[in-house]
């Protein structure tokens, strides 16, 4: 047993620490965030090209560096801590998991070699309105001729509207819960596929909505089999949401860091507000909340990391995941929410860049089930012998 | 990172779990569970017979040197022998202080002597031992100690005076290591000798304190011109604080995934109880004991982490809220488990005060957030330590 980084994984953290501090920036934080693109398509080049981020644990022989999950985690660590205005989390986080899990040698072959190049993807399941269950999926699929015909309206869909390549749930007419759903990659400028960008109260991530039109994919769409892709799904929403629980320790991280450099400046009655025990002790619970969902979010990457090899250990993947995200969503949501307040007054101003990660507190802790719906899904398996 | 152990830790593990369950039967199987935090009071002899039994099985001090009468043990295995202990339900260790305390101390801090004279007896689970550190007037303050240590030259003995506060299992351990102050001028954590103090003897007088569960761990001991061999000072008279501090560092770690099993143990009691009296199917009730079973889990991995080392070996983090976190969860779940009872959380299954498992416990997680450092000077040991900012002003 060795729960700590390798050398290794010391280094690719430093290395994406070091490089977004240079190029995630306030400053082209707030740049990228007021466009509907959502992020500077040039340093998404230099992401793909030169840091080669979006192949971090794409095999190798589909062009990837052939990392694992942990590494994955320690840079999206990194990216929630600076605020990366990127379509990181929607091509990564879902997109190459959803292939690695779901897809065929060939889906394999053909995207992921795309994305590791730079290309971008995201997941579509969500319907308007739905949580983010099996009841989410009312999206329909139909056989077509050698193919099949897609139906339906999502929402909620990350980068839906820039993605160059969607995979998306739908189930057959007729099917309930988890039974009938299948999942499809096609390229997003397939026809009848139209996508809109929905405004959001958190800028620094993008959503969409993604209206399927009668639109006809090839057999060769299919992942898996047809009607059987529950369990698949449910596996890549697991391993998105250990992505998206990384992503909150960075931005527990930087709410605590920015709030205590402030107060440990801000004098108030001759003495820094640093040194009162008020101030102290919420920093001190901030600490507490930020240790303790990096402990969770490390081990629910190493899981996912066994889970995607087909581990025993990767069986707790669905109980990893949920511990994750429940704990770390209310620990950023707790840090930046305290954060605004150690902040006082510029807390609440637009200069200040609190106000940002309170907003990604809060959208991130609504993506893929908040704290309460996750432990709900614990309580089951704890409580009713339901696997989770 | 790797989560999984070695072959030869999976193969200690099964070691480990076969003596216990060949050994913790017969008269020992009414202390399974027992002795615990909150539960110290009860099957005393039987659980210094049964440190006996594990001193024969070599499973005693097993992270001591071989030199030492240990077994070597790493970090892994010891992590394990706690873990099987206590799932076999191994009951509270009444030798814990001079294993996990004591003996530490002595192998980095002690003389040859010291360590020829008290190892052994602690290694075979024979003498036991009680730590005098708190004071009525040395709480969180640890370093106001006014118990006084004069050197009497006529006898050549030390000659003890004072009162330590809060010591568990004073009544049942043959030694006490103490510190007092060897300088009576001297304040603060300056002045002060780390001595080592037999408990039988006209100078030492015990005095139990009864707590809210109407049972009593914790003890006052007083010191009338008690008296201490002149070799039985640790380190030089005026170094004290050093080996008590050095100590303290001994106290983080390994036995803290034991007690992650005695929690365990107390969470599943909980859900068996919501299960049988329809709390389970409480929309709250179920959020709080799935918030519960979390915060345990994350107590593990948190473990997992401290044991693991830090990334340059430096203080962790991990380390530092360690204590925090343990004990609000504590006291968190002592709640939940009345509530989970509900109306019959409320009646005591004997007159005139014998609690219940679960009541018991209730009322002792009381004492989790006081003791070892409160919750407030955890905290603020976080924000100094671990945040940087400005240390609190001291008299």
């Amino acid at each position: 047993m060795e729960f700590r980084f390798t050398d290794e994984q010391v280094m690719i953290r430093d290395t994406a620490e070091a490089f977004l501090k240079e190029v995630s920036t306030s400053e082209a934080v707030r740049e990228a965030m007021t466009t509907e693109r959502g992020y500077d398509e040039a340093l998404w080049q230099q992401i793909s090209q030169e840091m080669m981020w979006p192949a971090l644990h794409i095999p190798e022989e589909f062009g990837g560096l052939g990392l694992g999950f942990v590494e994955l985690a320690a840079t999206l660590e990194q990216m929630g801590r600076t605020l990366l205005c990127a379509p990181f989390l929607s091509t990564v986080g879902f997109g190459v998991n959803a292939l690695l899990v779901a897809g065929s040698q060939e889906q394999k072959q053909a995207y992921l070699g795309q994305i590791a190049e730079g290309k971008t993807a995201t997941l579509a399941f969500m319907a308007p309105g739905s949580r983010p269950d099996a009841r989410a999926v009312q999206a329909t699929c139909a056989a077509d001729g050698d193919g099949f015909v897609l139906n339906g309206e999502y929402r909620y869909v990350l980068d839906g509207h820039t993605a160059d390549i969607l995979i998306v749930a739908a189930r057959e007419a007729g099917s309930e819960g988890e039974n009938g759903i299948s999942l499809f990659v096609l390229p997003a400028d397939t026809a009848g596929v139209r996508r809109e960008w929905l405004p959001t109260m958190d800028q620094t991530r993008k959503q969409a909505s993604v209206v399927l039109q009668d639109v006809k994919v090839p057999a060769d769409a299919l992942m898996g089999e047809a009607g059987q892709a529950w369990p698949a799904l449910t596996k890549i929403l697991d391993l998105a949401t250990v992505a998206v629980a990384a992503e909150q320790v960075g931005v527990a991280q930087e709410s605590l860091d920015s709030s205590v450099a402030y107060t440990m400046e801000r004098v108030q009655f001759g003495r820094t507000i640093a040194s009162y025990q008020a101030i102290k002790h919420k920093a001190a619970d901030m600490m507490l909340k930020l240790e303790a969902g990096r402990s969770a979010a490390y081990y629910a990457a190493c899981v996912a990391d066994e889970a995607l090899a087909g581990n025993p250990l990767g069986e707790g993947l669905a109980e990893a995941a949920s511990i994750a995200k429940a704990y770390c969503s209310e620990a950023a949501f707790f840090n930046a929410g305290c954060g605004i307040q150690l902040h006082g007054g510029v807390g609440i101003t637009s200069e200040y860049d609190i106000q940002l990660y309170f907003k990604r507190a809060k959208s991130s802790e609504t993506l893929l089930g908040d704290a309460a719906w996750h432990r709900e899904r614990l309580a089951r398996q704890l409580l009713d012998g339901d696997a989770a | 990172m790797k989560l999984s152990f070695s072959p030869e830790d999976e193969q200690f593990r099964e070691e480990v779990a076969s003596w216990l369950a060949e050994n913790l039967r017969g008269e020992f199987e009414p202390i399974r569970f027992r002795g615990g935090p909150g539960d110290e009071h009860s099957f005393v002899e039987e659980r210094k017979a049964w440190e006996q039994k594990l001193a024969e099985g070599g499973w005693t001090c097993i992270g001591w040197p071989k030199q030492y009468g240990g077994r070597g043990a790493s970090i892994e295995q010891q992590v394990i022998f706690n873990e099987e202990y206590a799932r076999a339900g191994g009951p509270g260790r009444i030798g814990h202080i001079g294993e996990t305390l004591t003996g530490p101390t002595l192998i980095a801090f002690g003389s040859e002597a010291q360590k020829e004279r008290y190892l052994p007896g602690i290694r075979a689970g024979k003498e036991f031992w009680c730590q005098g550190y708190s004071e009525p007037s040395a709480g969180s303050d640890l370093a106001n100690v006014k118990s006084k240590a004069r050197f009497d030259e006529a006898s050549g003995k030390w000659i003890l005076n004072g009162q330590k506060v809060w010591t568990s299992l004073a009544h049942e351990s043959q030694y006490c290591f103490v510190i007092a102050r060897t300088d009576p001028e001297s304040k603060a954590h300056k002045g002060l000798g780390f001595f080592l103090v037999a408990m039988d003897q006209p100078g030492v007088t015990v005095r139990p304190i009864e707590q809210l569960t109407g049972t009593s761990e914790f003890n006052e001991v007083f010191f009338d011109d008690a008296e201490c061999a002149a070799d039985d000072i640790v380190g030089e008279p005026g170094e004290g604080w050093k080996v008590a501090m050095g100590l303290l560092g001994f106290e983080r770690g390994v036995s803290t995934l034991g007690q992650q099993m005695l929690f365990q143990n107390e969470l599943d009691e909980i859900v068996r109880v919501a299960k049988a009296n329809g709390a389970a199917e409480d929309p709250a009730l179920r959020q709080r004991i799935a918030e519960a079973h979390i915060g345990l889990r994350i107590m593990r991995f948190n473990s997992m982490r401290m044991l693991s080392g830090g990334e340059d070996g430096s203080l962790q983090k991990e380390a530092m809220i360690y204590k925090l976190y343990w004990s609000s969860w504590h006291r968190n779940l002592g709640k939940l488990a009345m509530d989970v009872l509900g109306a019959e959380s409320e009646i005591v299954p004997e007159a005139p005060y014998e609690l219940g498992r679960l009541q018991s416990m209730y009322l002792f997680t009381r004492a989790d957030t006081i003791y070892g450092g409160t919750n407030q000077i955890q905290r603020n040991i976080i924000a100094e330590r671990a945040l940087g900012m400005p240390r609190e002003p001291r008299g």
